[in-house]
């Protein structure tokens, strides 16, 4: 199992193979239609994050020590990103999910999708996504 | 662009006044079709706020000094000119304030202390966030009852509702002159003479029809009507409430301060006159000359002009859209909206949309346009909406045409 810094890493030498934003855009794209899409029973209010822009849906759940998530999002683009934070982050323990940093986005050029003013739910998301490692983390230390 | 077209504008010479319009975005020229969020300035306008701080800048309405003086008489001025554009009865009528939903909040506040809790007031199905949350805060604090005017699938006011939703009970009629979401231009002369059979009181948001509309609040007999500057070329910050002299002498201050008092004891304060009853604390000086020099600047094209001008964009950008298959276009027909193209691809999302066209150069407003119950009407989480300005060309639309169909192709 590769650790959160090695599958960034391996993100970002993914995207250093695309010479424009145009195969960037259609990777993400791709990335986003081959997302998992989340379990109807998940894709409910309390699991909604509203974007201005777009809607994300966030579900996490702890297995053997891991972390693993599902999610989904109404506009594409936004589910390319999940998709790259899910790989990151999914099967990775709450501790290294609450201290990692997301970082690698800017370095793959998609800065602008995680800014605070975008609205498109992701910022929420990260947090969403950290909030479900802080408390199966709490539950881990509690046992 | 037909020969017609050519001719109602100089489109070139104008083109010259907006030195934002000759930048780059993401290394590709800016198509600028965002308007109905903010228009561009042009250089007359700039060069009028650097002018201010380089020769004028100083507090207005209180320095014996002359500079105080230079500066008073230059917001005096726009404040004619903002008067003589709308066609006010007096100068007095025109409130400086910091932009439509100031203006909005300040009529709302006001009534807080008129309205009873039998009290009735009607906002209709196509506002902006800001002309239904001040209107719904109004309510919540006097007990009177807020009713919607709704609106057509074609995205315009059910006029026939209106008029059985209206009664003696009514105190407060609110609707936009036109839609930012939608470009519907509303009968407002019709709104507001409804209205008043029953002796309610209107106040109509311009914040959209300013750009192409020029209004007359008297032949309109308008009670209040509002803009915001940066919509039709002024900086952003500042912009008008018009109210008739009975109706804002009756409204208490907005906001107490300096400049808005007659006397002041501890034991009491006697209010300035108008309009600076309402004009509490240093305005925004520079931002209030520069919307004077703003309306020069477009009067000088001439609304005639602008409004024929951009009927044709948006007539051509309307067929030319709808060539791309899978396109739903929200609203009315171009005769009965202002520059305005709100619409949808099959099957792709309003954000993915924007997003790529932002990488090919093209500035667009995605989303629910600050009007949740629009896009709750059509049951769809935004729209892509492209609004054109008199500096637009019918290139830019086959940028933005050819720009929409390579987006279509990669998400699709």
């Amino acid at each position: 199992m590769s650790s959160i810094k090695e599958r960034q890493e391996e993100i970002i030498e993914e995207f250093s193979m695309f010479d424009d934003w145009m195969q960037r855009y259609e990777y993400m794209i791709e990335l986003g239609k081959s997302l998992p899409i989340i379990d109807e029973k998940y894709k409910i209010e309390e699991n909604i994050i509203k974007g201005c822009q777009s809607k994300v849906w966030v579900y996490a759940e702890m297995d053997d020590d891991e972390v693993s998530y599902t999610a989904d999002s109404d506009a594409i683009i936004t589910k390319g990103i999940i998709a790259i934070l899910i790989r990151v982050f999914s099967g990775q323990k709450p501790e290294d999910i609450i201290n990692a940093d997301t970082s690698f986005i800017d370095e793959i050029g998609l800065k602008e999708h995680l800014s605070p003013t975008r609205a498109n739910g992701l910022v929420s998301m990260i947090k969403q996504m950290k909030m479900y490692a802080i408390a199966y983390n709490s539950q881990q230390n509690k046992a | 662009m037909t020969n017609t077209s050519e001719q109602l504008l100089d489109i070139e010479k104008i083109r010259k006044d907006f030195p934002i319009l000759h930048r780059e975005i993401n290394g590709k020229p800016l198509v600028y079709f965002d308007n109905a969020a903010t228009s561009q300035t042009p250089k007359q306008v700039i060069d009028c706020i650097v002018d201010y701080y380089e020769t004028k800048n100083a507090n207005i309405h209180r320095g014996v000094h002359s500079l105080s003086q230079i500066a008073t008489d230059a917001y005096e001025a726009a404040r004619e000119k903002v008067r003589a554009h709308f066609n006010a009865e007096h100068s007095h009528e025109i409130i400086l304030t910091s932009g439509t939903t100031h203006s909005i909040n300040l009529v709302a506040n006001g009534y807080a202390s008129i309205l009873k809790p039998e009290d009735e007031i009607l906002v209709s199905a196509m506002e902006h966030h800001s002309n239904i949350v001040p209107w719904q805060i109004l309510c919540q604090k006097t007990g009177a009852t807020l009713k919607v005017i709704p609106m057509s699938h074609k995205g315009e006011l059910e006029m026939e509702t209106y008029k059985g939703l209206i009664n003696e009970n009514t105190k407060l009629v609110f609707v936009n002159h036109v839609s930012n979401a939608l470009g519907t231009i509303n009968p407002i002369k019709e709104i507001i003479e409804i209205a008043h059979d029953v002796g309610a009181k209107v106040l109509i948001d311009g914040a959209q029809s300013a750009p192409h509309i020029k209004a007359d609040v008297q032949a309109l007999d308008v009670d209040y009507y509002t803009v915001s500057a940066h919509k039709i070329c002024g900086p952003t910050g500042v912009g008008m409430l018009y109210g008739k002299e009975d109706l804002l002498n009756m409204l208490p201050p907005y906001q107490g301060g300096g400049e808005m008092i007659a006397e002041v004891t501890f034991e009491k304060t006697t209010y300035a006159g108008l309009p600076h009853k309402f004009e509490a604390g240093t305005p925004n000086i520079s931002g209030g000359i520069a919307f004077g020099a703003a309306l020069d600047y477009m009067n000088s094209i001439g609304f005639d002009a602008i409004a024929a001008y951009e009927m044709e964009l948006l007539k051509y950008a309307t067929s030319e859209l709808q060539k791309i298959e899978g396109v739903t276009i929200y609203g009315t027909s171009p005769e009965h909206k202002t520059a305005v193209l709100s619409f949808n691809i099959e099957n792709l999302h309003p954000y993915d949309i924007g997003t790529l066209l932002d990488k090919m150069g093209i500035a667009v407003r995605t989303g629910h346009h600050c009007a949740q119950p629009i896009m709750e009407f059509y049951k769809i989480p935004g729209t892509v909406r492209a609004s054109f300005a008199f500096y637009n060309t019918k290139e830019e639309i086959d940028a933005f045409i050819t720009a929409l169909k390579k987006a279509k192709s990669m998400l699709l």
